[in-house]
């Protein structure tokens, strides 16, 4: 007799097991297109100093950019830019946008200096994400984003700058040197379609 | 693949070959760049000892990584690590030419591609002061750059047409490192290859240096009769890391103990 509920119950078990296996399997995940960064493995620890890879955004269309914290002239009007991009955006589109600002001084940006800046600027947790790769990776990121960079004696940078959209796989789908408070229409224009 | 193994045994360095190319030491030392950095003020650099590769990689070698690493084929790569001419020159995304391709350093390959095969072997591609600091030499002196006449060799290769096939590779009088092919066979990726800013990149845009620059201004050169330098230069600061060409090839190096 008390047999009975066990067998009962054990196909049940199975069953809802398989339920929820295939509920985590459910969207089926797609090869990455061979022309998206997310190619490149990349970890990237974030100002909450949680560390995954880069391709945890997939899914979410990210304007993505290359900074460093210490930096005083470019760095804070990349920055405007992921702010002005914000702004020209209705709420519904802002919640479906990611901001990731990459640092090429893995070193001096630590999760407590990308936070710094994070606080500083009133950057939205909900949507940007300031994050640090592994040092090696650096020229390796920079190479699928096309930005050239040197490190100074002082430890400043000599770098190129770009405000690039990557669409829900990764795809560089519009790109601009011009960073700043005024975003380029064409630009804007492209995060529209992507988040459509 | 049984005729590249014919084609390897055919060749005097097959042995080398299997294993890739055999490793040189090269010893340290203070070296002034013909780059000029403005935060740089003219002071030598202090160069580690380091290995390098003896000659340039071979596409035997290329084709041995390819094998074991199928995602580089040219056919499967990602799109984001090479451009459309990556490995274009041969037979198949697995195979050589007929010809004597096999021993001929390889093209046709990117930063990213370069890169990774470095990795395989526990290597990384040199740095660009290590590259200079190599190719310096001529086959007696380990600083040749101020002689008119080895400056004049040098521009020689430059000025011959890239018409025909590319010679072998590690078929020249190894300088006073002991290392081949520095100059007059191909042009060679460098580590750091995207850190060669120079001032012209902002004629694309027009910006401002600030706009253009966290920081100083981008290097210029500190000695213009360096042909060999400059041009490697104007080179490598037009590329990006998926570029290939045609005549752009790669060896490794890495740190020693």
């Amino acid at each position: 007799m008390k047999r009975h509920p066990t067998r009962l119950l054990r196909p049940t078990l199975a069953c809802l097991l398989l339920v929820v296996a295939s509920a985590f399997a459910a969207p089926a995940v797609a090869p990455l297109p061979r022309d998206s960064v997310y190619q490149l493995p990349l970890p990237l620890t974030d100002q909450h100093g949680r560390t995954m890879d880069w391709r945890q955004h997939r899914g979410q269309p990210q304007v993505v950019a290359m900074f460093y914290t210490s930096c005083k002239y470019v760095c804070p009007l990349i920055v405007d830019s992921g702010k002005a991009v914000e702004h020209a955006l209705a709420p519904a589109e802002q919640a479906k946008l990611g901001i990731l600002l990459i640092s090429m001084d893995p070193k001096r940006d630590t999760p407590a200096a990308l936070m710094a800046v994070a606080k500083q600027r009133r950057l939205d947790p909900a949507h940007w994400s300031l994050a640090s790769p592994r040092a090696d990776d650096v020229r390796s990121v920079a190479g699928v984003l096309g930005v050239r960079y040197r490190q100074l004696a002082d430890g400043e940078f000599n770098h190129t700058t770009a405000l690039l959209l990557l669409d829900r796989d990764g795809r560089i789908v519009a790109r601009t040197e011009k960073v700043g408070s005024v975003v380029a229409p064409e630009f804007i224009a492209a995060v529209h379609r992507v988040l459509k | 693949m049984r005729r590249v193994a014919a084609l390897l045994l055919a060749l005097p360095v097959a042995a080398a070959i299997a294993g890739g190319a055999a490793w040189v030491k090269v010893p340290g030392g203070s070296f002034r760049t013909a780059l000029k950095y403005e935060d740089g003020k003219g002071v030598p650099a202090k160069i580690a000892s380091f290995a390098m590769q003896k000659r340039p990689v071979t596409n035997a070698e290329f084709l041995a990584f390819v094998q074991a690493n199928p995602q580089w084929r040219r056919d499967r790569v990602a799109t984001v690590f090479a451009d459309a001419r990556y490995l274009s020159h041969w037979a198949a995304p697995n195979t050589l030419r007929k010809d004597a391709q096999a021993a001929q350093p390889v093209v046709n390959v990117s930063w990213f591609a370069a890169n990774a095969y470095c990795e395989a072997r526990g290597a990384r591609l040199p740095t660009w002061r290590e590259w200079e600091y190599v190719a310096a030499a001529d086959e007696t002196r380990r600083d040749a750059r101020k002689d008119p006449a080895w400056r004049e060799r040098i521009l020689g290769w430059y000025a011959r047409p890239a018409s025909g096939p590319l010679p072998r590779a590690g078929l020249q009088v190894p300088n006073a490192y002991g290392v081949q092919d520095m100059h007059g066979l191909v042009w060679e990726w460098t580590e750091d290859f995207s850190s060669l800013l120079v001032s012209g990149d902002n004629r694309v845009q027009g910006d401002a240096d600030k706009q253009k620059y966290c920081g100083a201004g981008a290097l210029s050169m500190d000695d213009r009769e360096n042909y060999a330098v400059l041009m490697r230069v104007a080179m490598l600061s037009s590329l990006d890391a998926r570029d290939t060409t045609s005549s752009l090839g790669f060896r490794c190096a890495k740190d020693i103990p």
